[in-house]
């Protein structure tokens, strides 16, 4: 009941206070009652039972892949290597 | 600044090179505590990340999980299930509720038993599309069963607001919403309370803000952090918490940020306001009463209130999980499902006994699907 991904806004119907997002491809229409915060075409939204619950800070997202990003990086080199090794007898890989 | 695309995002929160990557920073600091944590993961969806993707397994030996109460359909309590199972069997009457409502067990039968004894019960995607069902149906009482913790009042709220407004004459409301401090309180209060620090709940803190955790750390001392639903959330989020206790610190922190804030949504606050008080006791599957801790609607609505308006049908007697569970040792942190005698042989997801295994993000529910019982 919990999971959320996060929605892009595709389209706004300004009467009705609806939005158009699209979910990973799906297309679905949300209400935009509960959002305290001005929303447009191309922001990102978590939708929860059919209401945007509120926008998400894309460069709150941006900084978080980033922080991850530089603990690969500052991984020690045998770390760094035992993770790739790892990574690559990963079966999932494709 | 180059555009986030979603399978970036994805890439990024579930990227197995990353968790390793956190988990290899997780093994460093938790070397250097000088005492075992138990971390609760207040929410059921939280439970899910951790067996789902095996975070349980990546865990160093001394850190644990304990389960927590955060699932608004397991700690439904069984006399609340009968309510609405009584009242879809009302003549006239179509109940409407969400889906996760559906295989839930009271002490009569499930609401999916109730239509098949001729009721009219719907799930909704959406608390809005009642709108619809009212509409179609205008010679029809239409009952909104309303469940959930402060995640889904505010969507309740505004189908209220809807039906206030808009003067639509055939929708009732059977409140069932619950709320996440009081329940916490509860389990710190135990004597036998093992719990060192708190994983706060992702949806619920992005409506109320990360502030109603706050007594949690001033008052008992335990550190929260609001973590996301993906993987490395949840990876991050402990490694937040370890350092705070190798670094002696009490802190309240959000590493959902990107989606939750210290205040929260207001908006959403306010309108619950206008419709909900404090109900004085809520029963909890597995926790027993527990005063203040769910809403009901204000007395000026009470017009709207088919608890109110059905009240001579409704049972008040109080109905206990099977006495083999021990689902409320392990919401208070107490048991591990794996302890339990009748956990995965009488007790299933399809035969639940206890609350812990009627909804998917039950703690015994995600053992039973992650631990391949399945």
């Amino acid at each position: 009941m919990c999971l959320s991904i996060p929605s892009k806004i595709t389209k706004i119907d300004k009467e009705n206070n609806i939005a158009t997002v699209d979910t990973m491809g799906v297309e679905r229409q949300a209400s935009l009652e509960l959002v305290d915060q001005a929303v447009e075409v191309g922001d990102y939204v978590l939708i929860h039972i059919g209401f945007a619950m509120n926008k998400i800070n894309e460069e709150d997202a941006l900084a978080s892949l980033e922080v991850y990003k530089e603990i690969i990086e500052k991984m020690e080199e045998d770390e760094r290597r035992q993770a790739i090794l790892e990574d690559e007898a990963c079966p999932n890989k494709a | 600044m180059e555009q986030l695309k979603l399978k970036d995002l994805y890439d990024g929160f579930r990227n197995p090179q990353t968790i390793k990557a956190l988990k290899r920073l997780l093994d460093k600091e938790a070397k250097k505590l000088n005492t075992k944590i138990n971390i609760m993961e207040v929410c059921g969806g939280h439970t899910h990340t951790i067996m789902k993707y095996g975070i349980n397994q990546l865990l160093p030996e001394n850190i644990e999980f304990i389960h927590g109460p955060g699932c608004p359909v397991c700690v439904m309590p069984k006399e609340r299930i009968d309510h609405a199972y009584l009242l879809s069997l009302q003549e006239n009457v179509i109940l409407v509720t969400l889906g996760d409502m559906i295989k839930v067990p009271g002490s009569r039968g499930s609401l999916q038993d109730a239509r098949s004894k001729g009721a009219d019960v719907r799930f909704v995607y959406s608390p809005l599309d009642t709108i619809k069902i009212a509409n179609e149906n205008k010679d029809k009482k239409i009952i909104f069963f309303a469940i959930g913790f402060e995640t889904t009042t505010p969507m309740t709220a505004a189908l209220l607001e809807h039906v206030i407004k808009n003067k639509i004459d055939n929708i009732y409301f059977h409140i069932n919403h619950i709320t996440v401090p009081e329940p916490m309180r509860v389990l710190l209060d135990n004597q036998d309370c093992k719990i060192d620090a708190f994983i706060g709940p992702s949806h619920v803190s992005v409506i109320t803000g990360s502030k109603i955790y706050e007594e949690f750390v001033t008052e008992y001392n335990k550190p929260v952090v609001v973590a996301g639903f993906e993987p490395v959330d949840v990876m991050q989020s402990i490694l937040s918490l370890v350092k705070q206790f190798n670094e002696n610190k009490c802190e309240l922190e959000i590493e959902y940020s990107r989606a939750v804030s210290y205040d929260g949504n207001l908006a959403a606050q306010k309108l619950n306001d206008k419709y909900f008080i404090k109900a004085e006791h809520f029963r909890w599957r597995g926790l027993g009463d527990i005063p203040n801790s769910a809403l009901k609607l204000k007395d000026e609505y009470a017009f709207l209130d088919a608890e109110l308006i059905y009240k001579d049908i409704l049972p008040n007697e109080e109905i206990d999980d099977h006495k083999l569970c021990i689902c409320g040792d392990i919401m208070r942190g107490v048991a591990k499902p794996n302890d339990c005698k009748v956990f995965g042989k009488a007790c299933k997801p399809s035969s639940p006994l206890g609350s812990c295994m009627v909804s998917s993000e039950g703690a015994c529910s995600a053992y039973y699907k992650y631990g391949n019982l399945l």
